[in-house]
């Protein structure tokens, strides 16, 4: 990692969610979604991770898990050298200031009972500030993200389009003025020209408040263009890690290359035929045994199927989870243990 | 869309704009039929009120030699039953009894159904396993059997038979606000609420209450006619209000043999019920279009 601050804003370390599927009458759990299985990573003051991955990849629980939205089963989550998952719920409430989510669904993560700047408020008035204080500044930050207070403020969500509602989603998490922003998937929903404003609004309010974002989305093209350093993930497991400008020329695990290939060009040169991957990703109730991309994979080989490979580092900052690159088997079977060198905390 | 403005048309949003209470509202003044059946419930309601002062007779002193007189007899308007009552005052009158035994329920059921549904909804596992299967219990029992095993027990009398219709509501009501619950529980703005630090008791009160109180709302609305005709039906089978009271099951009950010497003075209790539900039921509707939320 080049890292030049001392210690990450967040440290990760193999994070572990199965969501039971439950059947029958006693409803016992008849067999595990691995969505999160074993994700280790640092977000360093000031940067943005980008994570990428396919639809059902466990990037939403990812940040969930992050959040303490969901609880996970095993790993740890430091937040500035704090244990979140241990945090009692004061310390939680206070950490909560410092760490928000913007939610992928601009239409039903607003409450449509709520004014636009109650919804904003509410956060505030959560953490004991007067109603009228917690108006003024909702009302502020809803003037920064670009709707007028005066002309928006005592609209209704229904009222708004999912622009409009992703721009109030934004307000709502910068209110408590946290230091991590969690976004997920903040502009899939929209149209294209929405989307760049709305990047663009994130790229103003990330230097202007001294923002760390983590930003999941599943188009690399929005991915690369925001982030410094990019995560890919694949059935709930990390595969590559590494810059974005690194991952672009040079992406290494055949899955990374495969997403960069699917990548839809302007240049009439680079069309293709068919598509580099195809066939949606296994279930991951029952995931591949050894490497999970080895039932889609061009260069499989026979140890793929045997044990998942553990990260390997191809170059500075740049680990890649493939036996192709030298990697040995991860330790006991299990997930790759750390794509990152053990967290010295601050 | 009712007066909000297109969301992009930025030229069109300048104004104040409506609160939600406000659209509804405004929803409802463009709404004939729930007008007029709006109109129709506050007259039966006032009518009701007021029968002390508006009833022409005492409606339990009857009189032996005018029994029975048709719609339009000198001096009662609507006829006398089958003791020489006079109908009009005992239609006033019956409506207050009416009216009580078809509110109270449904409102007991209300209150008391949401914080259930609601609990059971939020808490999940066994807490609303416990709660809705309790439920469901009650549940397997067709209304008026449930009604009629209840006050057969607890014998005839008015406050029996509000406990007796209250029992019937509040698993209906827990039903449907346990699965609003649910729903909204899943939505991403309670995440948001808890992502930002806010308690059970915040969000409960300013996430799932705020949008689950409509549809539980609207549902008890169309409980009221059900109400009705159930404690006139308690009634009329002799297990709810006890004679001499006037209400309108009770008297369509006695007025039942007169049937064949005048048919239009027993058939007015029943007409009375009609309206007062159909009524109830026109209100409902039209409150279950204004409210709802169109995106």
């Amino acid at each position: 990692m080049t890292a030049p601050s001392p210690g990450p804003v967040l440290a990760v370390r193999d994070l572990q969610k199965h969501f039971p599927l439950r059947a029958g009458v006693l409803q016992r759990a008849r067999a595990w979604v691995r969505a999160v299985d074993g994700v280790a990573f640092d977000v360093h003051a000031g940067e943005t991770l980008g994570i990428v991955g396919e639809s059902g990849c466990g990037k939403s629980t990812l940040a969930r898990l992050i959040l303490r939205l969901v609880e996970p089963d095993a790993g740890s989550v430091q937040f500035a050298g704090q244990d979140v998952l241990a945090a009692s719920p004061g310390t939680m409430k206070r950490l909560r200031r410092d760490m928000q989510l913007v939610f992928q669904d601009p239409y039903a993560s607003l409450n449509p009972r709520l004014t636009i700047e109650d919804a904003v408020a509410f956060s505030l008035i959560v953490h004991g500030v007067r109603r009228r204080a917690a108006r003024d500044s909702a009302r502020m930050l809803l003037g920064r993200v670009g709707l007028d207070p005066d002309l928006y403020g005592r609209r209704y969500p229904h009222e708004l389009s999912g622009g409009q509602r992703q721009r109030v989603n934004i307000a709502r998490a910068l209110v408590l003025d946290p230091r991590l922003l969690v976004l997920d998937e903040p502009v899939s929903a929209l149209d294209k020209s929405v989307q760049a404003q709305v990047i663009n609004l994130l790229q103003e309010l990330k230097t202007e408040r001294a923002l760390t974002y983590l930003f999941i989305s599943h188009d690399l093209n929005v991915i690369e263009y925001v982030s410094g350093r990019v995560l890919v993930m694949y059935l709930g497991q990390v595969v590559e890690s590494g810059t974005a400008d690194a991952l672009a020329e040079a992406p290494k695990h055949p899955y990374t290359q495969a997403l960069f290939a699917s990548a839809p060009s302007m240049d009439p040169e680079r069309r293709m035929a068919r598509p580099p991957i195809s066939g949606d990703p296994p279930n991951p109730i029952n995931p591949p045994s050894g490497c999970r991309f080895r039932t889609r994979c061009a260069s499989a080989m026979p140890e793929c199927a045997e044990a998942p490979p553990a990260l390997v580092s191809v170059a500075q900052g740049h680990d890649v989870a493939c036996y192709l690159y030298g990697g040995s088997p991860a330790a006991g079977g299990s997930p790759p243990r750390s794509a990152v060198p053990a967290a010295t905390t601050a | 869309m009712a007066v909000a403005a297109l969301p992009n048309d930025t030229a069109a949003v300048a104004g104040a704009p409506a609160s939600y209470w406000r659209t509804v509202a405004w929803r409802l003044s463009r709404d004939p039929t729930t007008l007029v059946a709006g109109g129709l419930l506050v007259a039966i309601a006032l009518s009701a009120l007021l029968a002390p002062w508006i009833a022409p007779y005492d409606p339990n002193a009857g009189s032996i030699r005018l029994r029975l007189a048709p719609i339009g007899a000198a001096s009662h308007p609507l006829g006398t039953d089958e003791q020489g009552r006079d109908m009009l005052s005992r239609l006033l009158f019956g409506g207050r009894m009416t009216l009580v035994a078809g509110l109270t329920p449904v409102v007991v059921g209300f209150l008391l159904g949401t914080v259930l549904g609601v609990v059971a909804g939020y808490a999940g596992g066994l807490v609303n396993t416990v709660v809705m299967r309790t439920m469901d219990v009650f549940y397997a029992f067709p209304a008026v059997l449930l009604a009629i095993a209840i006050s057969g027990a607890l014998g005839p009398g008015l406050p029996n038979t509000l406990l007796a219709l209250s029992i019937v509501f509040v698993p209906r009501v827990v039903r449907v606000a346990e699965s609003a619950t649910v729903q909204v529980k899943g939505l991403e703005y309670v995440a948001a609420g808890r992502a930002s630090g806010a308690g059970v008791a915040q969000i409960l009160r300013y996430h799932l209450l705020a949008n689950v109180l409509g549809p539980v709302l609207v549902f008890s609305s169309t409980q009221v006619s059900l109400s009705i005709i159930l404690a006139a039906g308690l009634s009329f089978l002799g297990l709810g209000i006890t004679p001499p009271a006037a209400e309108w099951g009770l008297m369509l009950n006695t007025l039942r043999q007169s049937i064949y010497v005048n048919a239009w003075v027993p058939a007015l209790p029943g007409l009375a019920i009609f309206l007062t539900s159909m009524a109830f039921n026109l209100v409902s509707d039209g409150l279950r279009d204004a409210m709802e939320i169109r995106g």
